[in-house]
């Protein structure tokens, strides 16, 4: 019922609305929660378990019933909260967990079967018989499990991330953190101020107080212009600081659009802030929290607070006769304030013998409420007087109030754990759980007005080692409660409304054996819901230790994580997201690549051309093609993606001797030569070719997926292992566009590019130089990774694309042309050379054939741990060829597994696997790369290839692991 | 008392006053045959198959907190059996034929959930390797399924396979893997060991060992002296710390691993769905939560806690892979401190203490191993040998070279 | 997490990366030394020296001084000056 006088709402902005399909009126300026209650709404969602039916309980995010999915289609918005989401014009509203309605929920049926569901009923049953689980059992329970629903689609909605850095962040606007952000602002210090509601000023909107002579709203107002006018003050309001994490940095959501009914052109819905900050104030406030007693969880049961939050932000009666269940002066507040907006307060009912508190309405004095009554939306209420005489009390609203929870949630995230405190019955942060944080006002357990507002100044002053501010005038009143939980009964009294966890539950936890806090977290479930326990922990804390006869501090106190309230994936995620989720790095081809319509493979975070399809060409029929060109002719291929470090110093040949395998010093100016590199665990790291340019300068190449790894060792060697060594070299992957140049006519098209002599006396086999390229000052490197005559040729990056263009024209001229990684890979498989299909960070260099490579003569990294004896001998897997006995296999695939002839197959007779595998149109069969246990020994041997997910065999030949051109005279020719 | 259906009805009927604790909480005696320090998942499965399997029922489980209150009760419940290299396949095949008995074994619902794990590939390289680790899997008697980028459609239609930056190419489908209830696995073992007359004794810090010749005598403890011939540890997260109590310099370093839960949502996830090239993984737990984690937060950790970079990396490869999921908030983020070895795998073992066993270095791979690792930890206790699914997890394979690298990675804990 | 490199000044934790303990700077220069160097930690819950890379930041390997139990950063300093 909206009250005429109240409320800071917008009552010349109405808006329109839907709830499961009817239409309602608000004002801007209201809550989904507190327009629903406006229209005496009170039934707005079923319970996780029971399916009970519940109301709203708070005004803010701890909210643990009003759960709704907002908007429809793909940007359906499930459990978003009615209490904190902002009305717009048009917004659509579904309740959830109901079928077919909220009013009727065939499901309630569970709360009927109630005592056979209790705590923990599921680990006891539904074992047999034992194939039904998945099929019948669980997902029945999956199917009634679960809160909303997510729409299934990509929202296709954008989120953002973002740094900010403070001096001060200040955690909530209210009192408090007003006072703080204050004091820091008028020091000149960078303020952040983060509020998670959409209007500041905290509590002081929901209370009908004065500050400094003026109403709470407008002197929040006053202080906000003058942050806001301050050129070191960032106001942010619907901001959420959802974690403490280390070095002061916290994470923060903040709402960009969920009021807006659409998306502004290119805003992020939400955007995720990573703060770092030199000091914080928390000024979260507190919850008001629960008094359990027999079904008080029926709609119109709320919070004291949230009663006169709806009362004075929002000019919302909940109930037109109301109740209230309070044990400190809260709940008298209360009555007080509905009393004077006109408002039947039935009875005050708290189980105090005395209070000093004197209303003009019926008060119960050492009375508690023992049961709510009313399905599906609360009538009335047994009380229970002093002398035992039990009443109904009318009531279509009960405020509840059982104290105060600070909000200690922050002060946890980094393993602390709060303290308790007798004064408030509550548990209140632990100075210097979060190093650089304390907590003022309602957070630190400062109830009073004046109070928080002090504190808030303080902290601030504290934190910044600055003088407080003069603190305004405003009500000082101390706090009064006598600590009472329960109400002793029949039926479930609830903790955790959304669980479905009731005291029944804790003390079946107690019986059971469940007597840690966090056992009885677990097996209950309490505090697990959406809210976190922010309602009910403390109250299950205090029935568990009446139980077992401790103190609530010996009980404990279970941890809360973070998020402090919850967070969309999507949020954390930002623009790192779908197709963006790592960056994309394209060769200098890649336009040239993408007109000749080649397909991509990626390799690291490149995207290579994979093959070159010409009309009617599959892949394979592509890659012979391409394959064949480079064996008959000429093929051009970009490899820009292969690492490069340029190494430069006088210790250079000193450092590439240790970190290669084998000796770079004696390298002569002028020519390349194969490394081999391993990590110190002896296992092959990467390998590649390292040219010599001058005496003290090399360039040394790594493989496309090593390339960051390989460059991080180096800095590792010289920084930390040998910082004596002058040495330096940096990478150039990006700086160089290279290409391979292979083929027969390699040569030709070479001349016709490079200005400088390049016959075998000049570049020989193995050769380098430097070279102008088409006018351009470029590299020439005579190597092969096909076993052809080959070549290839650097130039700066920016020349890449023009390079690419003149090769490709020139050799499609002599018949040949661009050929991609799957020929690339054909090539190197007939010819013998390893990629780290081989190389896979398991194989050692005696492995792959190349133990003879680790120079005798020196140390290396890795040697030593390459002469472990389990890296030796027999048992260790080598590489081989394989060629089928029969040229028409067709499965002969990587992954497939070796085995001898007669052996059975068993883990224990396994003999090794496919690395590599190819169809090779040189040869006219299948050809692979294999790992075979002492395999050196056996060329010549006969072995089953088994691959079973294909469910095939194919009997091989074990080879040397080379089948092109064994001689290498094609290489030198 | 055993549990049953009829048993709740019963009990409901009767205002279930008959209820028993799950286990006991009795005082420790001065001596056990054997003591099994620590009170998790592996603890609890080798205290069970001890009394169950070689009838030594004298047997203490020293828990300094709660039971249950490490990883086995912090972890993203996934169970597999889908590992390549020898020595893990047969002992984490062998765990997975434990895991689908369990419940009948231990008369306790651990929620077992065979709901298929299904890995994708982006790549040639990728499928390869996929292949060859479901042909060791076929080989070992498991199942495993390589699937085409359209089976992988077909079968997960949810997935994002318009991505350019990682395509989907296909997927390693291992349909008797899923997930269970991690806290009732812990329960459950609990409960089975105590009814078989082992003592599971929480609030029991050990706090250093009696060792004489060469040989164990027994722990000491926040409560008193305990004596034992026979001490198994199975302290994951603290291997180290207890480790050198007795001596032992071990090759492990400790790491947080955050996981994360959204708030309760309607069915939708069905299996446990892994993007191997983010190091994401995700399900969908019985109450409707997506439950999902990723790597490392990277650095030495005993904090259980972990930082945002971490945090962000998981929720982009979601958003890459799974961008439907995108509106589904987090609900709470957890940090687990694993045991990472230098070569990802685990060490059970004799240590160079006659008497003294080693549990431990299971990386952030103990929770499906839990079945398995206390049924081959307690037959190396019992018998003094290595079970046939555990010959190659040796403390020394580090020495001689055998070590077991699923991920390639080398002797770097925090790339495993 | 935050650290403050030598060279750079302070930053976000997502601009290095981890290699693990400092034990690593004292390569050994007998065969004996290497499985220890290589393999075995003491993985301390407390303070701990440990290698950190800028990779996005100047590319110097930092030795780090951090406790493990609470995550503060104790010392930082450029691995090549602070070797032992």
């Amino acid at each position: 019922m909206r009250l005429q006088g109240f409320g800071q709402i917008d009552r010349s902005s109405p808006v329109r609305f839907e709830f499961d399909g009817r239409s309602y009126g608000g004002f801007a300026g209201d809550t989904l929660a507190s327009a629903l209650l406006a229209n005496d709404i009170r039934l707005i969602g079923r319970s996780f378990k029971y399916h009970r039916p519940r109301g709203i309980v708070t005004a803010g995010s701890e909210e643990p019933n009003a759960l709704m999915t907002i908007g429809q289609g793909a940007a359906a918005n499930p459990n978003t909260r009615a209490t904190t989401q902002e009305l717009y014009d048009g917004l659509v509203a579904r309740s959830q967990n109901a079928w077919p309605s909220l009013g009727l929920d065939v499901m309630e049926v569970n709360d009927l079967l109630a005592p056979f569901l209790g705590a923990g009923f599921y680990y006891k049953t539904f074992m047999w018989p034992k194939a039904i689980w998945e099929k019948l059992y669980e997902p029945v329970i999956r199917h009634a499990a679960g809160l909303g629903a997510l729409s299934g689609q990509d929202d296709g909605q954008s989120y953002d991330t973002g740094f900010l850095h403070c001096d001060l962040l200040v955690i909530g606007s209210g009192p408090a953190g007003l006072m703080a952000a204050l004091t820091g602002a008028r020091a000149g210090k960078r303020v952040i101020l983060a509020e998670e509601d959409f209007a500041f000023g905290g509590r002081l909107n929901a209370e009908a107080e004065e500050v400094a002579g003026q109403p709470g709203p407008a002197w929040v107002a006053s202080v906000i212009a003058e942050l806001a006018a301050a050129p070191n003050v960032r106001l942010m309001r619907r901001t959420t600081v959802t974690g403490a994490y280390d070095g002061g940095t916290f994470g923060a959501l903040e709402q960009v659009a969920e009021h807006l009914p659409s998306l502004p052109q290119g805003a992020p819905r939400a955007t995720f802030w990573r703060i770092a900050a030199g000091r914080t104030v928390l000024a979260g406030g507190a919850h008001e929290r629960m008094i359990a007693f027999r079904d008080n969880d029926r709609p119109g049961v709320m919070q004291a607070s949230a009663v006169r939050s709806y009362l004075h932000r929002y000019g919302v009666a909940p109930g037109r006769k109301v109740a209230v269940f309070t044990n400190n002066d809260d709940g008298w507040r209360t009555a007080a304030d509905l009393i004077a907006a006109g408002v039947t307060v039935t009875a005050v009912i708290d189980p105090r013998a005395h209070t000093q508190h004197d209303l003009p309405c019926r008060m119960i004095h050492g009375g508690v409420v023992t049961r709510a009554h009313g399905r599906l939306g609360l009538d009335n209420i047994t009380v229970r007087k002093p002398d035992g005489a039990e009443i109904k009390v009318d009531a279509d609203c009960l405020a509840v109030s059982g104290g105060w929870n600070p909000s200690v949630h922050l002060t946890c995230h980094m393993n602390g754990r709060p303290d308790w405190s007798e004064d408030i019955a509550a548990f209140v942060p632990r100075p210097g759980a979060v190093p650089g944080l304390i907590a003022a006002g309602a957070a630190n357990g400062m109830f009073s007005t004046h109070g928080a507002l002090r504190s808030g100044a303080q902290a601030a002053a504290e934190a910044l080692d600055i003088k407080p501010i003069k603190v305004p005038q405003a009500e000082d009143a101390t706090f009064e409660i006598t600590p009472f939980w329960h109400v002793e009964g029949p039926g479930r009294a609830f903790l955790d409304p959304q669980n479905d966890v009731s005291v029944k539950d804790v003390k079946a936890a107690h019986q059971e054996n469940f007597r840690s806090v966090e056992h009885m977290k677990r097996y209950t479930t309490l505090g697990m819901a959406t809210d976190q326990g922010k309602l009910s922990n403390v109250g299950a804390l205090a029935i568990m230790a009446r139980l077992t006869g401790r103190d609530i501090p010996e009980v404990g106190t279970t941890t809360f994580r973070p998020p402090y309230t919850p967070v969309p994936i999507a949020a954390f995620a930002g623009r790192a997201a779908r197709d963006t989720f790592r960056p994309h790095r394209l060769t200098p081809s890649d336009a040239l690549s993408r007109e000749r319509g080649a397909e991509f493979i990626e390799a690291g975070l490149w995207h290579r051309a994979a093959w070159f399809p010409q009309p009617g060409e599959d892949w394979l029929a592509a890659c012979n093609r391409e394959t064949t060109m480079v064996r008959e002719t000429v093929g051009v291929a970009d490899v820009t993606t292969l690492g490069k470090i340029d190494i430069q110093g006088p210790d250079a040949a000193v450092f590439l001797d240790r970190v290669y395998t084998n000796m770079f010093s004696t390298l002569k100016v002028g020519r390349v030569r194969y490394g081999l590199m391993l990590r110190e665990d002896g296992f092959v790291m990467d390998d590649g070719t390292c040219a010599r340019l001058g005496d003290q300068h090399y360039v040394m190449t790594t493989t496309t997926a090593a390339a960051g790894q390989v460059m991080v060792h180096l800095q590792f060697c010289q920084q930390v292992l040998w910082p004596e060594l002058d040495v330096r070299f940096i990478s150039v992957t990006d700086q160089w566009a290279q290409f391979a140049v292979a083929g027969p006519k390699a040569r030709d098209l070479i001349r016709d590019v490079v200005a400088e002599d390049v016959s075998d006396e000049s570049f020989p086999y193995m050769g380098c130089g430097a070279v102008t390229v088409l006018g351009v000052p470029g590299r020439l490197f005579r190597i092969s990774f096909s076993g052809e005559h080959a070549y290839e040729v650097a130039v700066p990056a920016r020349y890449g694309d023009a390079l690419a263009r003149a090769l490709t024209e020139r050799a499609e001229a002599l018949g040949g042309g661009l050929y991609g990684m799957e020929a690339l890979n054909v090539l190197r498989i007939e010819k013998g050379y390893i990629t780290h299909a081989e190389i896979d960070g398991r194989v050692t260099a005696d492995d792959i054939g190349m133990g003879r490579m680790v120079s005798a003569k020196k140390d290396c990294v890795g040697k030593v741990m390459s002469e472990r004896p389990g890296l030796h001998g027999p048992e260790r897997c080598q590489l081989v060829g394989l060629r089928p006995l029969n040229p028409d296999a067709a499965a002969l695939h990587a992954g497939a597994h070796l085995f001898a002839l007669k052996a059975e197959i068993t883990p224990d007779t396994d003999q090794g696997w496919l690395s590599s595998a190819c169809y090779s149109p040189t040869f006219g069969h299948r050809i692979a790369y294999a790992f075979l246990k002492n395999g050196r020994a056996r060329h010549g041997e006969t072995v089953r290839v088994v691959d079973r997910t294909k469910g095939t065999e194919t009997l091989c030949d074990v080879t040397a692991p080379m089948f092109y051109d064994q001689e290498g005279g094609k290489l030198r020719g | 008392m055993q549990f049953s259906a009829w048993e709740i009805i019963k009990q409901g009927l009767t205002g279930n006053k008959g209820w028993k604790p799950h286990w006991r909480d009795p005082e420790p005696k001065s001596a056990y045959d054997v003591i099994i320090i620590g009170g998790g998942g592996h603890g609890l499965a080798t205290a069970f198959y001890l009394a169950k399997e070689h009838g030594i029922t004298n047997v203490a489980v020293l828990e300094k907190g709660y039971i249950g209150g490490g990883n086995v009760g912090r972890n993203t419940t996934i169970v597999r059996a889908n590992y390549g290299l020898p020595g893990n396949s047969e002992f984490y095949s062998h765990s997975l034929k434990l895991w689908e008995g369990m419940e009948q074994e231990l008369n306790y619902n651990t929620m077992m959930s065979q709901r298929h794990v299904l890995n994708l590939c982006h790549s040639d390289g990728q499928r390869d390797a996929f292949t060859r680790r479901a042909n060791t899997m076929l080989i070992q008697g498991d199942d495993a399924e390589v699937l085409s980028r359209r089976q992988v459609r077909d079968y997960a239609p949810f997935l994002n396979f318009d991505n350019e930056r990682f395509p989907i190419r296909g997927g390693l489908l291992h349909r008797r893997g899923g997930t269970a209830r991690h806290d009732a696995v812990a329960w459950g073992y609990a409960r089975g060991a105590d009814m078989r007359g082992v003592d599971i004794i929480q609030n029991c810090e050990v706090t250093g060992f009696r060792i004489e010749q060469g040989r164990i005598k027994g722990v000491e403890t926040t409560r008193g002296f305990i004596g034992a011939g026979k001490v198994g540890m199975a302290v994951a997260g603290r291997t180290t710390q207890v480790g050198q109590m007795a001596g032992l310099r071990l090759p492990i370093e400790s790491h947080v691993l955050q996981a994360f839960v959204t708030e309760g949502l309607k069915p939708i996830i069905p299996g446990v769905v892994t993007f191997g090239m983010g190091h994401f993984y995700l399900s969908q737990s019985d109450k409707g939560g997506l439950v999902f984690g990723g790597d490392l937060d990277f650095y030495n950790s005993y904090a259980a806690r972990g930082n945002l970079p971490a945090v962000e990396h998981v929720m982009q490869a979601g958003m890459s892979m799974v961008p439907m999921i995108g509106k589904a908030r987090v609900l709470r983020s957890w940090g687990g401190i694993m045991d990472m070895t230098m070569d990802g795998s685990p060490i059970i073992d004799r240590t160079p203490v006659e008497g003294l066993f080693l549990n431990g270095g299971w990386c952030y791979g103990g929770f499906k191993a839990v079945p398995g690792s206390g049924h081959v930890f307690a037959h190396l206790i019992a018998t003094g040998n290595h079970h046939k699914a555990s010959t190659k997890h040796l403390l020394n394979r580090f020495e001689t070279g055998h070590v077991i690298d699923e991920e390639t990675t080398g002797a770097q804990p925090n790339l495993h | 997490m935050r650290l403050t490199c030598p060279l750079c000044g302070p930053r976000d934790v997502r601009e290095f990366s981890y290699r693990g303990d400092a034990v690593l700077t004292d390569r050994p220069t007998t065969p004996e030394g290497f499985h220890d160097y290589v393999h075995i930690r003491e993985n301390p819950a407390g303070p701990h020296d440990e290698l950190w890379h800028h990779g996005a930041g100047c590319g110097g390997w930092l030795k780090v001084r951090r406790d493990t139990v609470t995550h503060e950063v104790l010392s930082v300093a450029l691995a090549r000056e602070a070797r032992s």
